[in-house]
């Protein structure tokens, strides 16, 4: 009897032990961070949290969304750990997130977090848009390095200048929401107007305009900072410009999908993401995190950045967004074709 | 004949013969109906989820929603307001601003004329509708209590669209000329790219048929090879040669290749091929007896010509122009890499579909662009069925004469068009091993770390291999199986007929239109399969699908050569007829069989367009890595992939070609006495 007792005993420890073992939970991560960041990110995740696998499904701000947004009466995605702001917005719009405060939230930058009461996002760092400019390519054409936006209306620039369509790229949009809240409605699309003249063309990407000048393809590519830097560091003549006026910015930002079956695990990882631990490893790739203090320089980013951040209106960004698009649809796609 | 028809109307009329169902005949209609089902599923419900997508329209139904006004000591007196009630007093929207896409957003402080966000009136909002939703800020209310809100909150208030069917989404296209001029611009340049191929590739086979100039096997060869890549490689060496930083770009006088020049040129070389084939598939069959009669009339070469090779050649000529029309027109890969501001229809729908996440606009897109594809391919076919037999059995096979002066022309001729083509490709080469295009032209191999790049990384480019192995293997049973049962089942003939309509639809339906009707279908959380989206099934079934038909008739035409006296034969013996479809049917048609896997095999290497909508990122492919890593602008590791997937689909070929011969050597033996 005694012997069946302890039989059972170790049989039942035994079955502890290989659930002990299958209780790794395993979550399912959407994120636009770069590819090469990610398995960073996991691993210092790990050494705090070893019980919780993550895995990563990862693609372009665009197509992250859509896939989101395509899965909204069945979502897939136990979080997000890494989308624009302005689409983590949208989901929020469509009651899609599932509001949590995670500890320590408190001491991030207050910008950085949703403004709702328990906040349904979690910011991580920002990525500020720039001008990407070739200094050889600029020499070869006879142009001096513009300063401001306004500058880049000059007819000197005339075919010489790239961006992103916003219809496609996420940095394409916060190029054209930052000029419609620097310059005004008005004042924004009569300044696209005028830059119009100038686009060689748009590209779909936001990171293409940056590659296209390092390569010097065309000498003015705008595009984002951390690219830029990038390109430089790989030894392209770039000079990374931040326009006098001030430029666009979106942050990346992390949220819990609601309907998750991992809600605690989920929670857990949206608790390490706002750690000092954490925003030290985004470091790496943005100068601008929402840990106060955190930051340290970066290689080749262009300096006064942060200053020239304009007071970035998510909630104005992603409620015009459709607006906004539609207008800059009719205003260049439509004229656009090659004369 | 009068005695017979004597005798009939005496008769009494007998019952109608029919034959009694065999298993077998029942287990090949089986077949046939489970094959025909695998289409219906996989192009009929995804076609049909996406027209009705392109009806589904959002709309602000402003009667969902009720409003009260406080005074201005924030005491609400009970009167409450519909939002249309509102709107009819102060006309703050047109009809037409109501109908908007799934993204679409309404503020509300137009209703009121005398709205301040400094002013102390207070407002209170409600749905009154079920579905009813607004947003305040971005927090979603979709219940039916009163919110009071301040004036500076109310400003925030932004009411959402419901769902509803209509044909809104097809004004809107139409009344907004960035979209439509895509019509425009596709047609366009479909036309002029398929002028361009079709007289280049009818001289190139007109010499390779028709002269007796040197190294037809070497012409014959490198004709085939931009079958072998992505179409959107083209545009990428494109850049490298009149780009900006291009290395000949003097050549275009300032023109930008950015734009319908590159596209034209991109879609020359990508379409060659196909209607090289076609014509001289066409220009091999010719009866000399006709040019001996030209001959002997005294016509000139010229006349002879005109009289005689065109007319003969019409009907691949024609063939020609509207494949490679179709190719063209449905291309998505090269106006992406090369397009510029030129917008063209697929890309549209991509840009719709990616970039602004409105599926329903994407769907409205598709529907226009099947058009011009299901005219073009529903006028190859009646052309196909009025080509009747050149060569008839008293025929004498053209031979041509050698003419010094001739030869040496066409052997310029082509050695141009080679050059063209072998150019493009030696470029990309090039590129790919470039270490820093145009500062650093030192060679090294950096644009083949391709995990350190967007797109999937070396793994894609397994992903792609394992992809165009599944589609060989699976694409082929399937097909080939398919139209066996079709050509030799007896009887049923509505149904064979049926199935015969489904198995050519493919071919009328561009890619990137599958690609987007899968997702509506598939993505569906309704749908039984919906666990297959995001994997690799979907990819093989929907490459299967796509390039269902030219399999299909290459399986047709070997089996009707297939005398039908095999199954009798095999029916009197008492055997089943799958194990004469395993025992002599396959072995017989091997090479057929070969020709179809190599067929699926490399499409499904170079396909973009259907499976752009279909990845995911465990099962990203080289072929779109290639699209997303010049999107990104790592240009030169996009060269290097494509150039990846051009060396595999040359290997496979080589391979086929040894397997084909040492297969042909042990089955085919029999056709040689």
């Amino acid at each position: 009897m005694k012997k069946a007792a302890s039989f059972y005993a170790s049989l039942a420890l035994s079955a502890l032990v290989a659930t002990g073992a299958v209780a790794e939970t395993e979550l399912t991560v959407y994120t636009a961070v770069e590819a090469e960041d990610l398995a960073r990110y996991a691993e210092t995740f790990n050494e705090s949290y070893p019980d919780i696998k993550i895995n990563w499904v990862r693609d372009s701000t665009g197509i992250i969304t859509a896939k989101l947004l395509a899965e909204r009466d069945n979502p897939q995605a136990d979080l997000v750990w890494g989308l624009a702001a302005t689409s983590l917005l949208l989901l929020k719009s469509e009651g899609m997130l599932e509001p949590y405060a995670p500890e320590g939230v408190e001491k991030l930058d207050a910008k950085f977090v949703d403004s709702g009461e328990t906040p349904s996002w979690v910011g991580m760092d920002a990525w500020v848009a720039s001008v990407c400019y070739n200094t050889v390519e600029a020499e070869k054409n006879g142009l001096t390095p513009p300063t401001s936006w306004q500058d880049l209306t000059d007819p000197m620039y005339e075919g010489h200048v790239i961006m992103p369509n916003p219809n496609s790229s996420g940095t394409g949009f916060l190029d054209v929401s930052s000029w419609l809240q620097l310059f005004g409605e008005e004042g924004g699309w009569e300044y696209m107007d005028a830059l119009h003249n100038n686009i060689a063309r748009y590209t779909h990407s936001g990171s293409k305009p940056c590659k296209l000048a390092a390569a010097g393809e065309i000498p003015i590519g705008i595009s984002f900072a951390f690219r830029g830097a990038k390109s430089k560091a790989a030894g392209a003549p770039l000079e990374i410009i931040v326009p006098s006026e001030g430029v666009g910015w979106d942050m990346e930002a992390s949220a819990i999908v609601a309907g998750t079956a991992n809600l605690e695990a989920a929670q857990k990882v949206l608790d390490f993401s706002v750690t000092k631990a954490a925003n030290e490893m985004y470091n790496s790739g943005y100068a601008v995190v929402a840990y106060p203090g955190v930051a340290k320089p970066v290689e080749y980013f262009p300096e006064g950045l942060l200053d020239a951040m304009i007071d970035n209106d998510f909630e104005y960004a992603a409620n015009n967004r459709a607006a906004i698009l539609k207008e800059w649809q009719s205003r260049y796609d439509g004229k656009s074709d090659p004369k | 004949m009068t005695l017979a028809s004597s005798h009939t109307s005496e008769l009494p009329p007998g019952k109608d013969i029919k034959g009694k169902l065999s298993r077998d005949d029942l287990m090949m209609r089986g077949g046939m109906i489970i094959i025909a089902l695998y289409l219906v599923i996989t192009l009929a419900f995804p076609l049909f989820s996406m027209l009705s997508k392109s009806f589904s329209t959002y709309r602000f139904e402003l009667s969902q929603y009720e409003f009260q006004v406080s005074d201005e000591a924030g005491v609400f007196d009970g009167s409450v307001l519909t939002g249309a009630a509102l709107n009819a007093q102060t006309e703050a929207y047109a009809d037409s601003d109501l109908s908007t896409g799934a993204d679409g957003r309404l503020g509300v402080t137009a209703f009121f004329p005398e709205f301040s966000f400094r002013s102390p009136v207070m407002y209170q909002i409600r749905n009154v509708a079920e579905n009813g939703r607004f947003l305040v800020g971005s927090t979603l209310y979709d219940d039916t209590a009163w919110q009071t809100l301040d004036s500076n909150t109310f400003r925030r208030v932004q009411l959402r669209p419901t769902k509803s069917t209509g044909v809104d989404n097809f004004i809107s296209y139409f009344s907004t000329p960035a979209l439509f001029n895509s019509i425009k611009n596709s047609l366009w340049i479909a036309v002029l790219s398929t002028v361009v191929t079709v007289s280049l590739a009818f001289w190139f086979a007109y010499a390779l048929n028709r002269s007796c100039m040197r190294f037809k096997g070497f012409f014959r060869l490198i004709a085939m090879a931009p079958i072998l890549v992505p179409s959107l490689l083209p545009g990428i060496a494109l850049v490298y040669l009149f780009g900006n930083q291009g290395m000949i770009k003097e050549l275009l006088f300032g023109a930008s290749i950015y734009g319908p020049i590159g596209i034209v040129i991109g879609s020359v070389f990508f379409t060659f091929p196909h209607a090289f084939i076609i014509i001289s598939a066409a220009l091999a069959i010719s009866d000399a007896r006709l040019y001996e009669a030209a001959t002997s009339l005294r016509a000139t070469p010229w006349r002879t010509f005109w009289t005689v090779t065109v007319p003969g050649v019409r009907y691949g000529l024609i063939s020609a122009a509207f494949v490679v029309f179709n190719l063209v027109i449905t291309d998505f890969g090269l106006p992406k890499v090369i397009g510029g501001q030129f917008n063209v229809l697929a890309v549209d729908i991509y840009k719709q579909v990616i970039g602004q996440q409105n599926f329903e606009m994407g769907a409205v897109v598709s529907v226009v662009l099947v058009v011009p594809a299901i005219l073009a391919f529903a006028i190859d076919r009646m052309v196909q069925s009025k080509q009747v037999a050149l060569l008839s059995a008293r025929s004498v096979p053209y031979q041509p004469t050698p003419n010094a002066a001739a030869d040496r022309g066409f052997l310029i001729y082509c050695s141009l068009v080679a050059l063209f083509i072998l150019g493009m490709l030696a470029v990309c080469q090039f590129a790919a091993l470039v270490k820093f295009w145009p500062y650093d032209l030192s060679l090294s191999l950096n644009n083949y770390q391709f995990d350190k790049m967007d797109g999937g990384g070396w793994a894609s480019y397994f992903n792609s291999i394992k992809l165009a192995l599944l589609t060989a293997i699976c694409g082929t049973s399937v097909v080939f199986f398919g139209a066996y049962l079709v050509e030799k089942s007896n009887g049923f003939g509505a149904g064979r007929a049926v199935f015969q309509m489904f198995a050519m639809l493919p071919m009328a339906i561009p890619g990137m239109v599958l690609g987007l009707a899968y997702i509506f279908f598939f993505n569906n959380p309704d749908n039984p399969l919906n666990a297959i989206y995001g994997t690799m099934t979907i990819l093989v079934i929907c490459t299967v699908t796509h390039f269902y038909t030219v399999s299909h008739l290459t399986a047709m035409t070997s089996l009707k050569q297939m005398d039908r006296e095999f199954e009798s034969v095999s029916a009197s013996l008492k055997q089943p007829t799958l194990k004469l479809f395993a025992r002599v049917t396959v072995p017989v048609s091997l090479p057929t069989v070969l020709d179809i896997s190599i067929y699926l095999f490399v499409n499904a290497m170079t396909t973009v367009s259907a499976v752009v909508f279909l990845y995911s990122p465990k099962t990203t492919l080289a072929s779109i890595a290639v699209l997303n890593m010049d999107d990104a602008g790592d240009i030169a590791p996009a060269a290097a992939m494509g150039m990846m997937i051009f060396y595999t689909n040359a290997a496979a070929r080589i391979i086929h070609l040894i397997a084909s011969r040492g297969i042909l050597r042990r089955t085919q033996a029999w056709r040689t006495r």
